[in-house]
């Protein structure tokens, strides 16, 4: 599975949304994925199964057809597991 | 993280480079002061200043990442020197434009100066600022010194 962590340069919000799902992640218990940072513009045209990206990114994401998860608070732990496990379960079933 | 020499944020964050209640009435002006202390600690060119900003103007204020912390930066070709941090609050909040997490009180800029010397003190940065105890400290110091504290707090939490 490839999550791609999306913002606008690929070196804060992207970074730190990597860690945080791959902390996430671990702690399931999952091995079976991939998280690449990126900035918004190198994106287009890569492949990806689910997408995370800051709230305010949606309206760049519209032509994406992967799984989006979008994220108000980039360090609430709490909220970006709740999405992200949700988003790597509807991949799974 | 490879053999590269990691930034800790309880480093990079000291009496050099955080700023209590400083006075801003937009979020260029926030940007810029936070730009300011970057460029003052030897971090960044001031060019570096003009290249966040523009930044902001271009992508949208998604670097308000949670309710009221603002993380501005630009790129290392921007005029990074190392990587750094600052640490800037602010008297009154300012409004970047972000529906979920406007009115912005606290700004933690950083510098890069490449994709990797950054990362421990991101996840430092997640702890950090998840915490709502040491936010509150954060927001309530009066002074650099106060501010200097609640790193200190936060050291000693973290280790």
């Amino acid at each position: 599975m490839i999550i791609a962590t999306l913002c606008g340069m690929g070196f804060g919000t992207s970074m730190l949304l990597k860690l945080t799902i791959d902390d996430v992640l671990k702690e399931e218990g999952m091995t079976n994925y991939q998280i690449i940072p990126w900035d918004l513009g190198s994106f287009k045209g890569q492949r990806a199964d689910i997408v995370v990206a800051p709230m305010d990114m949606e309206s760049h994401l519209k032509d994406s057809s992967a799984t989006i998860v979008l994220i108000k608070n980039l360090v609430d732990k709490v909220e970006i597991k709740e999405k992200i496990l949700a988003a790597v379960n509807s991949q799974e079933g | 993280m490879g053999a590269k020499l990691q930034v800790r944020l309880t480093d990079a964050l000291n009496a050099q480079t955080v700023k209590a209640k400083v006075t801003a009435t937009s979020w260029e002006q926030a940007v810029e002061v936070a730009g300011m202390v970057l460029v003052q600690a030897n971090l960044v060119e001031p060019r570096y200043i003009d290249a966040m900003k523009k930044t902001l103007r271009k992508l949208g204020p998604y670097s308000v990442i949670a309710p009221g912390i603002a993380m501005p930066h630009a790129r290392p070709e921007d005029g990074v020197i190392q990587t750094g941090f600052s640490l800037v609050t602010l008297v009154n909040p300012v409004t970047f434009g972000n529906a979920e997490n406007d009115p912005v009180d606290i700004l933690l800029a950083f510098s890069a100066s490449d994709k990797e010397r950054h990362i421990t003190a991101l996840k430092e940065i997640s702890v950090f600022l998840s915490n709502d105890g040491l936010m509150r400290k954060v927001r309530t110091a009066n002074s650099n010194d106060q501010l200097l504290d609640v790193i200190r707090d936060f050291e000693r939490i973290n280790n």
